[in-house]
Parts: structure tokens; sequence; C-alpha cells
């Protein structure tokens, strides 16, 4: 009984913290309808900026307290809200989404830069010394601390926001925006003190937090994972349920801490507890119905089969140009370009197309690369079909329960997967199912052959370079088959309006479930070649945290289309390791990178894979500068080959022909192609872009060849 | 009780979503204390022109004047505080706030709950009895006797109705009308926009017609009532012997 009560305490403390920062995601999520991934990030840089303060400078602690809490919190809330979250008005889920992991990504990053990871800061617990006794059992100054934040915390926020005027324009906001200010209220004022509240409470939990784990900014911001559980009891939207859904997860953690037995598979189990938790609530919690139509400033164009084939030869020729001129090592670091392009592709159908947000990219790679490690002895080919089918039917079988969600209970549900997998499943030992022997990671790592076709070995990374450059360029092409076809219309369909498609007759759960298996399967592709790549592959390489710069850059390239999926493998595999090897400054700009861009993409959330589209435009335009193009790359590919120079010379020729044809053809030509003026509207504009005119109809009748005029205008 | 001094006053609108431009050079005028309706079929480019009046939307170009003053740009919480109450087109309530919570949001416009609470179940009684229940809970009709009780409770100065009769039992909507004329009666001036023009042609001192983003006819409610189905029908009438 005295264990019991003991680990209850523990679990109490532990979920009042849970509480704290759970309570700010529903604030943030019920007052601007956009759910904060860096909630925990935000918790995470209050603390240090604590630890800097009380521990480092030795400012006395309420000094401490005040400027993290009242100053530093409430300005990053503000600074999200007017520099972030305004430009997201009319942009997808997804893209909000994105927006928030960017955040988080980038203040990991920003933390990671001001303060070194690796050196122990330790903050001492708060109250030391001071006990309390329950029942035979201790309790800390720190625990009942803790408790008691966490019910004023409560409190104050309960009563803010059913007896305040704030607090009801706060929910208000959320229902209309434009009603809210037809009412008098300013909603731009009131989104901004959401945030700053937000961040506060996200400040309190991380503080509280620290003295109980280490000072680590990666770990720090991951606790929130245990929070998203929390919320989601509250479904979002309940601050009662979600105290009450935190306190349960503090304690079931604490128990399995407390009874479970030490072995290794186990102690897995109470890492990926609150993970799995927030899987379950998730399939048990009411569904939303169908959602209709949203409005949305996002496209993304059909892609032409020209346009792909020529990307495809692009992807390949670079893939060859790479393989013949980088060293082993280089070919080795930015061999992985093509690869985490595949696993970026996966994301295209089921993000891009079909609306669906999943989390667990990495994971079905990591479940791929496992497949082909266990199968492909000796290089098999037919193991990369393996590593296809069987992680599109684990996608499948998890998409099942998960298809009754959508949106961002989607995402959390495919975190918690993914977080479940990592902590818990590629740990465990081996074990049978049945008659089947089932082999993960061996509880380290796993070796996997390269890739051995018809006794073509690709063991070497420029030949693998060269492999990979193929298997993305075809994995593109058929991607790009999914868009053009009846099946990728039905996709964009579900995307736009489930409601809509359901009353047509279209099959939600079959579409959803296929989506999801496709997806899941080019994945486990991508990461059996990762995995060919990489030689031993271990849990770490798949993991949640690393999968989320994946779906990141694909959205900052563009979601919606393959050019996309090779933008994010170029940025995270090409042009990041290369910042960091221009020095320790670079290296930190590198870590800062993903994240900026996350959070700029409000602005422009069709991707940059349109705008670099179009910065190219005046030479697809001007057949000189692409046959200029074919004669100059080739041929200083070739005296490269023949030893005339170096790469330091070759890359900067390289990079630098296609700009020499854009401005060459700009010149030429006169730039971008300008949008038209109101003489040279196209015929299907007219009576949109100014009222429909007698001389419209003459216009239209002449261009259509009929001679009767048949419909009347009313003056 | 309508005066001659202009209290709104459109001049010269033209408005446009993006590209598209709906509003072409549009005048209306509210004076003080009367009552203007503005009819037109779907499309019209009506509840665009609300827009533009009540701030939710600037003009590309041209002027909004409200008690001689320029207001082209002002916020729409700003001119809420300075007297223009706008009940928007569908159910113009927050559905997760409770009656009194609806109402509370207009003590925004520096009038204390007390009154505004008064005012609003003085006219709508039955609001009274519900005053804790969640507002997207109730039938269509008692969100739209909320969404008029939150814009008259703060007495403003113009009121600007858009499609009251939208979805609505026609008694409901006859009982809403009953209120307007009343309002009317106690000198808010009032523009309302309407597509079922018997409803609101009776309370009406001025009437506009509006097609394809320009108002084709103004004048008073009975020289306008024969144009009515011209403006909403082109010429089909006539080429379908005027059946319909």
């Amino acid at each position: 009984m005295d264990k019991f009560l003991t680990f209850t305490i523990v679990g109490l403390s532990t979920g009042a913290i849970y509480a704290i920062i759970a309570s700010g995601l529903v604030l943030t999520y019920t007052t601007t309808g956009i759910f904060n991934f860096a909630q925990g990030a935000i918790g995470m840089l209050c603390a240090f900026a604590f630890w800097q303060m009380y521990i480092a400078w030795e400012w006395p602690l309420w000094l401490a307290l005040l400027l993290s809490l009242l100053v530093l919190a409430p300005l990053i809330g503000a600074f999200i809200d007017t520099a972030i979250m305004r430009g997201l008005e009319d942009t997808t889920e997804v893209t909000r989404l994105v927006v928030s992991i960017g955040l988080l990504v980038g203040l990991i990053g920003l933390a990671n830069w001001i303060w070194k990871p690796g050196v122990s800061r330790n903050v001492p617990a708060f109250f030391s010394g001071h006990y309390f006794s329950l029942a035979d059992t201790r309790v800390t100054g720190q625990q009942l601390a803790t408790i008691a934040v966490a019910v004023i915390v409560a409190l104050s926020l309960w009563l803010f926001l059913r007896l305040t005027r704030t607090g009801v324009a706060m929910r208000a906001v959320v229902d209309d925006r434009a009603l809210a200010s037809l009412n008098g209220a300013r909603p731009n004022r009131v989104s901004m003190l959401a945030w700053a509240m937000g961040c506060t409470l996200a400040g309190i939990g991380g503080i509280l937090i620290v003295p109980n784990v280490a000072l680590d900014a990666g770990t720090l911001s991951l606790l929130i994972v245990n929070a998203y559980a929390a919320a989601i009891i509250g479904r979002l939207r309940s601050l009662p349920l979600t105290f009450l859904g935190a306190l349960i997860l503090g304690c079931t953690e604490a128990y399995l801490s407390g009874y479970l037995k030490s072995t290794p598979n186990l102690a897995g189990l109470r890492l990926a507890a609150p993970a799995i938790l927030l899987f379950i609530v998730l399939l048990v919690i009411p569904t939303s119905r169908l959602r209709g139509r949203r409005q949305s400033r996002e496209f993304f164009p059909m892609p032409s089969w020209s346009g792909t084939f020529v990307f495809a030869g692009c992807v390949v020729f670079s893939g060859v140009v790479l393989a013949t001129t980088l060293s082993n090592s280089d070919a080795v670091t930015y061999g992985r370009i093509f690869a985490v392009g595949i696993l970026a592709l996966s994301l295209v159908p089921l993000v891009g197309f079909a609306g669906q947000i999943s989390l667990a990219t990495l994971s079905f790679a990591g479940i791929g690369a496992l497949v082909f490690g266990h199968l492909g002895a000796g290089g098999n080919p037919l193991a990369l079909v393996l590593a296809f089918v069987i992680p599109a039917a684990v996608g499948a079988l998890i998409a099942l329960p998960a298809l009754r969600l959508s949106g961002i209970y989607l995402a959390l549900g495919t975190a918690g997967f993914a977080v479940a997998l990592d902590r818990w499943i590629f740990n465990l030992a081996d074990f049978n199912i049945g008659p089947v022997h089932i082999s993960l990671f061996e509880l380290g790592s796993t070796e996997v052959a390269p890739l051995n076709i018809f006794g073509y070995s690709f063991n070497t990374p420029s030949r693998q370079m060269v492999l990979v450059s193929v298997a993305f360029a075809v994995l593109s092409i058929a991607v790009v088959g999914v868009r053009r076809s009846a099946y990728g219309r039905r996709l964009l369909a579900m995307k736009s309006s489930e409601a809509a498609c359901a009353t047509l007759g279209l099959n939600l759960v079959g579409t959803k479930l296929t989506v999801f298996a496709l997806s899941a399967g080019i994945s486990g592709v991508g990461g059996a070649i990762l995995g060919t790549q990489l030689r031993s592959i271990s849990p770490q390489n798949f993991d949640f945290v690393s999968g989320l710069p994946v779906l990141l850059l694909t959205v900052v390239g563009g979601i919606g289309a393959v050019g996309g999926a090779l933008f994010a493998g170029v940025s995270l595999m090409g042009i990041l390791p290369l910042l960091a090897l221009l020095g320790v400054f670079f290296a930190n700009v590198a870590g800062l990178l993903p994240g900026i861009a996350g959070v700029g993409l409000g602005r422009n959330p069709n991707g940059s894979i349109h705008d670099i589209r179009d910065g190219f435009e005046p030479i697809i335009r001007y057949r000189p500068a692409i046959i200029w193009l074919a004669i100059v790359i080739p041929a200083v590919w070739i005296l490269r080959l023949a030893g005339i120079y170096g790469n330091a010379v070759f890359f900067p020729l390289l990079v630098l022909s296609p700009v020499v044809a854009v401005i060459f053809a700009t010149l030429k030509i006169g730039g971008v192609e300008q949008t038209p003026t109101v003489e040279e509207i196209p015929l299907e504009w007219k009576g949109f872009i100014e009222p429909w005119k007698e001389s419209d109809l003459i216009e239209l009748d002449a261009a259509l060849g009929i001679n009767e005029v048949s419909i009347h205008v009313a003056p | 009780m309508s005066t001659q001094t202009p209290l709104l006053e459109l001049s010269g609108i033209h408005a446009a979503y993006d590209r598209i431009e709906v509003l072409f050079d549009v005048n209306l005028v509210v004076n003080e204390g009367s009552v203007v309706a503005l009819l037109g079929p779907n499309g019209a480019g009506k509840t665009t022109l609300l827009k533009v009046a009540c701030g939710l939307m600037s003009p590309i170009s041209g002027d909004v004047l409200y008690a001689g003053k320029r207001v082209n740009g002002t916020r729409p919480e700003e001119l809420a505080r300075r007297g223009i109450s706008m009940v928007p087109e569908g159910r113009g309530v927050f559905p997760n706030l409770s009656v009194r919570e609806n109402l509370k949001m207009m003590t925004y416009t520096g009038v204390p709950l007390s009154q505004i609470e008064e005012i609003a179940f003085g006219r709508f009684p039955r609001l009274a009895e519900r005053s804790r229940q969640l507002a997207g809970t109730m039938s269509g009709g008692e969100q739209q006797m909320l969404a008029m009780a939150r814009g008259l409770a703060t007495n403003p100065a113009v009121l600007i109705l858009d499609e009251l009769s939208m979805g609505l039992a026609p008694i409901i909507v006859e009982e809403l009308y009953e209120i307007v004329a009343q309002v009317a009666r106690s000198g808010v001036s009032i523009l309302v926009v309407e597509q079922f023009a018997s409803s609101v042609l009776g309370v009406a001192d001025r009437a506009a017609i509006m097609v394809h983003g320009r108002i084709v006819r103004d004048g008073t409610p009975a020289e306008l009532e024969s144009e009515l189905s011209h403006a909403y029908l082109g010429n089909q009438q006539e080429s379908s012997g005027g059946e319909l």
C-alpha cells in the first residue's frame, strides 16, 4: 500500500506537469485552431533560459522565474502569433501542422546553438529538503508545489475562459473571427494573448520538469508527446478532461515504472506507454462528422508527362554525374539525397493528393529496411518487393483503425504509432508469432546487404548513387501516374471534401486504406534502399523525431509535386551537410534552416518548387537556352572526367550554367510571362473580371462560330 | 422619423475578390432614421456591399462615409464601437458560446452587460429562458433572434441586416420583420439586404435593386415593386408570356 501511494504521488506530480503543458496546448488550439507541436519546445527554451539565469548567472530564483515566465514566454507567444501564425489563414491543416513542426525543429536548433548539447546541466528540485508526510509516505516539496501549481492553473484558466470577457472573446474568435470583430472585439489582440498565455503555461511545465529530467533540448521538447495524449482525452477542448487525462497518464507511467519487471522488452513499453495510450484514446473518442469543403489558397497543378520524363531524366543524369565525380566518402554522404527523396515521395500521394497527415513515414521505412535486411540475404532484389508489400500491409493495418480519424487526430495517431515503434517495438528481442520467427534490430543493429541484381552487386557508394537515382526517377513517374489516373482524381476529391465524396458514392474507406498502403510501401522501399546505403541499421535511424524534417521539407518544397520530394532530399542530405562543412556557425545555421523554412510556409503554402520552376521559365520558353544547357553541362562534366579540373571548379560551373542560361534567356525574351491584362482576358473569364456585356456575347459567339444570339442579357 | 441627413454613405464603390471585380461604382445613402432595403438576385453583390459598409472588406476605390467622416480601411471592430452594428448572413452567432456569452461579446462596444441583457431579453423573452444554452444548439429561428438581439442590444446608430429570412419559416420571418419595424420606428437607421422582397418592402422607406454589381434602380418601395421581377429574371418573364 505504501508503495502504491508513493507511485501515485509520483504519478500525480508528473501528471500535473503534463496537465499544465497540455492545458496550454488546448488553450492555443481552442483559441486559434492551431495544434502547436512546438509547445514542448517552447517549454524547453524557457527551462534553458531559467537555468541560464538561476544556475549559470546565479540570479535570484524569483527574478529568474519572473523573466522566464512573464517576459520571455509571453514574448515568444506574441512573436509566434504576429510573425508566423497570422500568415496561416486559408491554409490547409497540413500546412498549419508543418509550420508548428518547423517551429519545433527551429527551436531545438536554436537551443542547441546557444547551449551546446552534451554538457551536463542540472536544476535542483524546488523546496528541496522540505517534506510532507501522507500516511507514512513522503511527499517532497517539489511534488507538492507541482500539484498545487497545476490546481491553481486549472482553476484560474477555467474561470478566465468562462467568466472574463477576454476569455469569452478567445472562444468567440475560434467560432467566427469576422463576427467577433463585428462585435467590437479585436481578434488579433485576443489571439496574441492566447499565444502568450499558452507559451507561459509551456514555460511553467518546462521549468517544473527540469529538476526531474536531463536538460536536453530534444528530450524536453518531446515530453510533449505525453501531453498530447492528455490533450486528446480532453478532445482538445475540455480543460477539466485534459487535466484528468494528464493525471491518468502520469499515474500509468508511475505504476508501470514501479510494478513492471525490469526486462529489456518491458522497459520500452514504459517509455512507449503515453504514445500507446494516445493511440488508444484516439480510437475510442467520438469522431467528428465528415468534413465538408474547406477554403484553401493551396493549389498544385496537374503534372504533364513530358515534364515528368524530363524531370526523371535529369534526376538519373544527376545521379550519374555525382557518382562519377564524388569521392567515396562524399558519395556515402550525398548518396542519401535520393533515398530520403524516396521517403519524401511516399508523402506526396498520401499528404499532397489525399490530404491525410502521417508522421510515421520513417517507421514504415524502418520496417522496409528490416524486411530487406533479414530477407534480402545476398542483396536479393525480390526482397525489395517484400520491402514494399510488408510495410504496405502494416500501413493498411494501422490505417484501418485510424480511418475514422482525420486532420490533426490522424497526425497524432500516426505519431503515437511511430513513437510506440521506435521506443518499444524496434527495441524488442527476437520473438515468435506461432511458427513465424520475427527478428527486428536484435537489440542493437542489423546488417543490410547491398542490392545484387543478376550478379551485379551495388556494393560501392557510386553504384548505389546511380541505382537510387534510377529508383527515385521510376517512383516519381509512378507517383505522377497515380496523380493523373482516375484514382488520383479520387484522392484529390477526398482531400477537397470528404462529405461530397461520400454523397457521390465514393468508397472513402477503400480509398484511404489503399493510399495509406501505397505510401507505406514506397516508404518501405525507400527505407530498404537507405538501409543498403547505411549497411548497418539501428532503431535510431528510424525514430519519430528524425522523420519530422522529411515531412517538413517536403511540404516546404511542395507536398503536391514530386519535385517537392526531391527538394526535401536535396535540402536534408545535400545542402545542410554541405553547410555544416563550412564551420561551426554555418553548422548552427544548418540546424535552424529547416525550422525557418517551415515557419515561413504561411507566406508560400504551395511550396518552393513552383517558384523554382518559375525561375527556370525563361529557359523553357527560349529554345536556344535549352540547347546551350544540353551542350554546356555534359561538356563541363566530360572536362571534369578528363581531369582538367577538380570538383572545386566543376560544381560551381555546374550550378552557374543554368543561372547563366536563365539570365541569357531573360535578356532575350523578357522575364516571366506577364499575367494577362483585362484586354487579353481569355474568353472563359468574360463576365468574371467585369460584368457581362452585349459585346462579350458577340465576341463569344464569333469565337464559337455561333451566328444566332439566343441568350438575352438584362440591361 | 427619418431625416434627409445622410448617416451612412457609400459613394462610387468598386470592390473585388482578388482579380474579380464584383461591385462597380455603387452609390447608396442611408439617411438618419430611415430604412433602406437592398434587393437583388443571388450573386448581385449585396453581401459584398454590406461587407464594405461595415469594414469587413476594403473597397478598391470609392468612399465609405459614416456621420460625414471617411471611414475607408477602418477596422470592423472600430466601426462596431462607433455604432455600426451588423447581423451577418446565415446564423450570426457564436455556436460554442452560451446565449449570455454571445451577448457578453457586445460589451466591447462599451455598453454594460446588464443594459444589453435588458434590451435583448426585453425584445426576445425566449432568449432569457435559454440564457445558459449553447447558441449552436438552438433552433434556426432562435439563433436568428439572438443575432438580432445582439445587433440591437447596444442601441446602434446603424443596423445592417443581411438576409434575415435565410432558411427560416415564413412565420418566423414575419415575426423578425415586425421587430425590424419596431426598431425602425424607434429611430435607428437600417440597411437591410433581402432576397424575398415582400418581407422587407413593408418596412422600408427606400429601396434599391442591385444586379451584376451595380445599383440599377432606386426609389420608394411602391415605385420599385413593379420592376422587381424584371430585375430578378431579366426579360424571361416577357418571353415566357409572363407566367412563372
